[in-house]
């Protein structure tokens, strides 16, 4: 007899947890507000990463042209990966000196880690996060970029104020 | 040790056959390959192969400089980047003297139980996943996403975040941070019944569950297993309440400790750590005091003195321990980490043995592993 109602009552406790169970998705199911997804590439437009959003590392030119990178070399030192690579030449300063500028500041998004080392000891703040992801290509040296502009040059510091 | 551990080898009959759950098997969550020996449907033995993502971190670490090996950590579990990155840190500022900022010490704490929730929020949604109820890894994710816009936003980045640094971390909060951190703690303590009602009290879970795969204290202690699957059978090791680091001695909090050690207590431990982590996180708001700063002072180039050095942190998962052997050199002679999943994989063979190939998906859900930490 104590069998037969434990039974039973095995029966109508687990048909009750599964109905409890499915209040909570009914709940969902009937109340479209509380819809977490996004339509991906539909919402291209409206869609806005968060500022400090770690998409690629880029070096920002103003209208001139100029960017701010000497050629120093400290990220390409302080990455881990090897993913920046400097070449330097010489140009000639305003008296005519011979002085170290960037050439090309080669880098290999394939590489990189986002371990945010170059951008944190770069003693010019030249480069910093650029905010695009979609980097899926179809070639891998198309991962391979020079972040100095053709034609680019120094900007050329303001004066302390 | 019980001589259920000492008995590992156990002879074939002929009708017996191998199968090879894993690499790409969905439940191994990762690229774990599990040679099942099945008489019928019963396993007789399981014997866990590993290495198909070894990267030799270990090795990679003696080239690299003491703020680099950072980024490294992070892809060992990844679900529980902070604390990787925290165990490291920790290491490097014990091993030079250095006395952090009480702030940093705060949002460090904060990181960790975010990240935590977060780690248990993945593990809960492929847990039900893994046992058929598919509805449970969206709620999951669902949650789990309001951790990572919090993480976005400070950081940048949503995984793999890189943030907590030897003297500091990398940059300062977001401002948003506490606010956010607040409106995450009453958004979840809603949602955390919800979880109740579908998974915890559904009676085909409880019974695929319960009784299943239970890991004596004993074997608890032999393995090494430590973390929520320890504390499930009863093993009190919690590094941060039995050797507090960073905040954690000035919080309170309590040890979440199961005993009967089946797959059951195991979740139940990691449900109720998520009650404790955000009991913490509204402690570690109140209590964080105002300020921009973030870093402690430190020279450019970190070189620790001649010698060995160790620190243990608790991650998502259990112990995890830092061992390093410096030369003086601004790289490690030597880095070791003690991984908590490499120890818990390895009871597999002791829980699932005799028990049905569906129930050994339960278990090692319930042990939640990480691959990339066993191989590193
Ligand atoms: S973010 Fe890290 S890995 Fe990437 S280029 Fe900079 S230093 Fe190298
Ligand atoms: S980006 Fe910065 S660190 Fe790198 S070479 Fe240019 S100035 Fe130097």
């Amino acid at each position: 007899m104590n069998s037969i109602v434990k039974y039973f009552s095995e029966i109508f406790g687990g048909v009750r947890s599964l109905l409890t169970g499915m209040s909570v998705t009914g709940k969902y199911f009937i109340s479209p507000g509380e819809i977490v997804t996004e339509q991906y590439p539909e919402n291209r437009a409206t869609l806005k990463m968060t500022d400090r959003f770690k998409g690629e590392v880029t070096m920002p030119h103003d209208e001139n042209n100029q960017h701010q990178c000497t050629g120093c070399g400290i990220c390409e030192v302080n990455c881990p990966n090897g993913a920046i690579e400097i070449i330097t030449k010489k140009v000639p300063n305003e008296s005519g000196k011979l002085v170290r500028a960037i050439d090309k500041h080669i880098y290999h998004l394939s590489m990189c880690t986002f371990c945010e080392l170059c951008i944190k000891t770069c003693p010019s703040d030249a480069i910093t996060w650029g905010h695009d992801f979609e980097h899926a290509v179809f070639d891998r040296t198309k991962l391979t970029k020079v972040l100095n502009k053709p034609g680019s040059s120094l900007k050329k510091k303001e004066a302390k104020s | 040790m019980s001589k259920d551990v000492v008995t590992n080898i156990i002879l074939r009959d002929d009708e017996d056959y191998i199968i090879n759950m894993g690499p790409q098997h969905p439940s191994t969550h990762g690229v774990l390959r599990l040679e099942v020996c099945l008489n019928g449907e019963t396993v007789k033995y399981v014997v866990p192969h590993i290495g198909y993502i070894h990267r030799g971190i270990e090795k990679m670490c003696e080239y690299d400089t003491y703020k680099q090996i950072i980024h490294l950590t992070d892809r060992m579990d990844y679900l529980s980047a902070h604390m990787n990155n925290e165990a490291v840190s920790l290491l490097v500022e014990n091993a030079l003297g250095i006395e952090v900022p009480e702030r940093v010490k705060y949002i460090r704490a904060a990181l960790n139980e975010l990240n935590r929730i977060a780690s248990h929020h993945l593990w809960w949604s492929a847990f039900g996943m893994d046992l058929g109820a598919l509805t449970t890894f969206f709620y999951g994710l669902r949650d789990r996403e309001k951790i990572l816009d919090i993480f976005d936003e400070s950081f940048g980045s949503r995984l793999l975040h890189s943030f907590v640094t030897p003297g500091g971390l990398m940059h300062d909060v977001h401002p948003n941070f506490r606010k956010n951190i607040m409106e995450f703690v009453k958004y979840f303590r809603k949602k955390l019944p919800e979880y109740k009602k579908l998974l915890t009290d559904n009676i085909i879970f409880q019974n695929r569950t319960k009784g299943i795969g239970v890991m004596t204290k004993e074997t608890a202690i032999a393995f090494g297993v430590t973390g929520p699957s320890g504390r499930g059978s009863g093993f009190s090791c919690d590094v941060r309440k039995i050797a507090p680091y960073g905040i954690y001695d000035q919080l309170e909090f309590n040890e979440v400790l199961y005993t009967n050690g089946d797959s059951f207590d195991r979740y139940m431990v990691r449900m109720d750590e998520m009650v404790e982590s955000m009991n913490l996180l509204e402690q570690i708001v109140d209590k964080m005091p105002e300020g921009t700063e973030f870093t402690a002072k430190m020279k450019p180039i970190v070189k620790l003195p001649e010698g060995e050095y160790f620190q243990r942190v608790e991650t998502a998962r259990g112990e995890l321990d830092v061992f390093v052997v410096s030369d003086g050199k601004k790289h490690p002679y030597r880095m070791r980490f003690r991984s908590p999943n490499f120890s818990n994989m390895f009871t597999l063979n002791i829980l699932g043995r005799g028990l049905k190939i569906a129930d050994l998906v339960a278990i090692s859900g319930s042990l939640d592993l990480v691959i990339p930490d066993i191989d590193r």
